[in-house]
């Protein structure tokens, strides 16, 4: 495909900072990559480059698809789980950092429970870095395979309508998804409990809706977040039962949104707390579709990432 | 549901608390709703079926909404039942009453909820109308299901007796409850500061050799839980205040705009600190009587409208719990059948007009609630009280209906008693 424009980053830190057309750059190549994670052949792009994959958080899928997005274009892969050691996060980080750095890999995974972790390494390695999750703050490649998601059923992306729902305080899928779309042009509502919503988020240029039956009403797109119910209950929201009654998104309420909603979610979904298996498992449901999604657009970052690096 | 009899209440003294208008005439009830007012409502003027009620006189207004009672209902039935509580509304001339959530089992769960709303629909004196608590178990630790709460009846969310310490909580539980336009009731009580205190903290309670509980107890809840309405936005009702620092934090936040109201408890209207004597466990009460100081600021600025409501604190306590050595005995008071009468000693001290003696005991707090309860007018509801507010008379607690005799007007002379009551258009008391 054509591109008058490339993505130009050293990095993959964030949504944040990207210009519209970096976004479009990534996701038409990421439309490349979609046919080869199919085919035996595979791309040598990064052929004698060396992948890192750091977890400080534990992560099946994502990490599983970083593996295979990799060994698709020919890097070698390592696979580090940092165990998540509750004391001394800041040195552990900078200290495994600086370590990494010595063994000169070309390209680091990061995924770190904390907000601001990632930046925070890559300030300390000379690899790129590409943000896998940082706490609450940014996911890019989950909000980039969404918006190719999106873009394969829908042809655009401007002008749709978007419900991202449930816990959108301690998401870091909303919070890129939320850049992602508006900067390409979509009408982003964020749906949940107040308590679950971020104070300000308004000003991030969203609409704010605390009874999900408006917040779906006309919904092009309904974006469903996992509820991390086991530090929720009590706090956040008083019960599962009552959430679910709520905000759990079930054929009923779904008929709200409009008549070609599709609905999406990053998974590991949770069966009958946020959403009703009827649904999840329905005919409008794009859940696996994203997974597949998710190693085009990790491959596509990869490469995107390869051509701005010094020659191996 | 048989058909209701029309009724007719002639020559009486109208008056209408939502509007403080007062006018001699008549009502007419037919349906459970008041059909028609004023001087055109005369004995000629009415339906030939209709029940003519000669009121000579004596005041007719709409019954008392009261925002804060122990029903006893399920699991304290040895303190009172719904039933009696009924029975001791309807003598009080109270038609609305709103049941605390400190039950047992807690009114935390929808199916409590929805026995209470059965048992007294069952009953079917007075209107009752559960609060369920805000709090799981009212431990104040995890909001309650106020999604499901609201849906299956639950009318305000409080947490009874037992203040919500933890600030976070509070705040969530706020925020929480702005989703479902709940409102959000607190009696609000710094636990910690408050400390062994079992009255008011100052001279008196030296002299008795009482521990003391400063007014800040009460106060810097009070501050807190307001600050925590403008920040969460949602509506807040301080159950009761007691004291002037309360009222100071109240103002300021009514003149900010927020959707915050209080109430006032009859007995800290009525009485102070010294009335507690010769260690009467009757008055021992929280938030406790305060110095006749305060007392006379709540009056003030009960008649200002700064408070917005007054509640009897209906707290049934039987001879185990009350006969007791002062700091052992247990809070509370029954209040439901001296409610009116109490408050109208306010009025005959000059102190405060009829009309907004009954604004604060049933349009404001219908108004809060959301009920239509509480006007005098066509169309609305046919809760209806007429009394003479002259008539005197002696409190004997052996006449009393309700389960338990703890009152703190024992003996007291008293001016002023319903005589009909009227709830959505039946007759429950003559």
């Amino acid at each position: 495909m054509a591109n008058s424009f490339a993505f130009g980053g050293r990095h993959l830190l964030g949504i944040e900072g990207l210009a519209p057309l970096e976004i479009v750059a990534l996701l038409d190549l990421a439309e490349n990559s979609i046919g080869l994670t199919r085919q035996a052949d595979r791309k040598g792009t990064l052929r004698g480059r060396t992948q890192v994959n750091l977890f400080f958080e534990a992560s099946t899928r994502t990490q599983a698809s970083f593996e295979l997005a990799g060994k698709r274009l020919g890097a070698d892969v390592m696979n580090m789980s940092v165990a998540n050691s509750s004391v001394k996060k800041g040195e552990t980080l900078i200290d495994t950092a600086v370590t990494l750095n010595a063994m000169r890999p070309d390209v680091i995974i990061v995924r770190h429970p904390r907000a601001g972790a990632v930046h925070l390494l890559a300030r300390k390695v000379d690899c790129a870095v590409v943000n896998a999750g940082d706490g609450a703050h940014e996911h890019p490649t989950q909000a980039l395979l969404d918006a190719l998601t999106i873009r394969r059923r829908k042809g655009v992306i401007a002008g749709l309508t978007v419900a991202i729902c449930g816990d959108v305080a301690h998401s870091r899928v909303a919070r890129s998804n939320i850049l992602l779309l508006s900067a390409l042009g979509a009408r982003v509502r964020v749906v949940g409990p107040s308590t679950l919503l971020p104070g300000g988020i308004e000003r991030l240029g969203v609409e704010r809706h605390s009874d999900m039956r408006s917040g779906l009403k006309g919904a092009d797109i309904v974006m469903m977040l996992r509820l991390q119910h086991e530090r929720m209950q009590g706090a956040y929201v008083p019960s599962l039962r009552e959430y679910f009654h709520f905000h759990g998104l079930d054929l009923d309420k779904l008929a709200l949104a409009a008549p070609d909603a599709l609905v999406m979610h990053p998974g590991p979904i949770n069966r009958g707390v946020e959403i009703d298996s009827a649904v999840a498992d329905g005919p409008r449901s794009l859940i696996n579709e994203q997974v597949e999604m998710g190693v085009a657009v990790r491959m596509a970052v990869l490469e995107a990432l390869a051509r701005n690096m010094p020659a191996g | 549901m048989p058909q209701m009899r029309p009724v007719a209440f002639l020559n009486a003294r109208l008056i209408d608390p939502a509007s403080g208008v007062e006018t001699a005439g008549g009502a007419l009830v037919i349906d459970g709703l008041i059909r028609d007012l004023g001087a055109g409502v005369t004995a000629a003027a009415s339906p030939t079926d209709a029940l003519a009620i000669d009121c000579a006189g004596d005041v007719l207004a709409p019954g008392l909404v009261d925002m804060r009672v122990f029903v006893g209902e399920p699991g304290q039935e040895h303190r009172e039942t719904i039933a009696t509580a009924s029975a001791a509304a309807a003598a009080g001339g109270v038609t609305t009453i709103v049941a605390t959530p400190d039950a047992r089992p807690v009114v935390d769960d929808p199916a409590v909820v929805d026995f209470l709303l059965r048992r007294a629909r069952d009953i079917g004196l007075v209107r009752l109308l559960p609060a369920a608590a805000l709090t799981k178990r009212l431990q104040g630790e995890e909001i309650a299901e106020i999604g499901l709460l609201k849906e299956a009846g639950a009318i305000a969310f409080g947490n009874g007796a037992r203040s919500i310490a933890n600030s976070q909580v509070m705040r969530r539980a706020m925020t929480y409850a702005r989703d479902y336009d709940a409102l959000v009731m607190h009696l609000p009580k710094d636990d910690a500061l408050a400390g062994e205190g079992v009255m008011n903290e100052g001279e008196l309670a030296t002299r008795l050799g009482l521990p003391g509980s400063p007014r800040e107890a009460e106060a810097v809840i009070v501050d807190r839980d307001l600050r925590l309405a403008a920040l969460t936005r949602s509506r807040y009702h301080a159950e009761m205040v007691s004291t002037t620092l309360s009222l100071e934090a109240i103002r300021r936040a009514k003149e900010a705009g927020l959707a915050v109201s209080c109430g006032v408890g009859i007995n800290h209207l009525t009485l102070n600190e010294s009335d507690i004597g010769d260690y009467r466990s009757y008055l021992k009460l929280s938030p406790p009587l305060r110095r006749e100081e305060e007392r006379s600021a709540l009056v003030e600025a009960l008649a200002e409208g700064l408070i917005d409501v007054i509640v009897s604190d209906h707290d049934p306590q039987d001879v185990e719990t009350k006969r007791l050595p002062f700091a052992d005995a247990a809070d509370g008071s029954i209040g439901l059948e001296t409610l009116l009468s109490a408050g109208l000693r306010l009025v005959a001290a000059d102190r405060l007009s009829l009309p907004s003696l009954l604004a604060a005991l049933s349009y404001r707090p219908a108004k809060i609630l959301g009920l239509p309860q509480g006007r005098l007018a066509r169309g609305a509801p046919a809760d209806l009280i007429r009394f003479d507010p002259h008539e005197p008379w002696v409190v004997d607690p052996t006449r009393f209906l309700s389960r338990c005799r703890n009152t703190p007007f024992d003996e007291a002379k008293m001016e002023g008693r319903v005589k009909t009551v009227m709830v959505a258009g039946a007759i429950v008391k003559d």
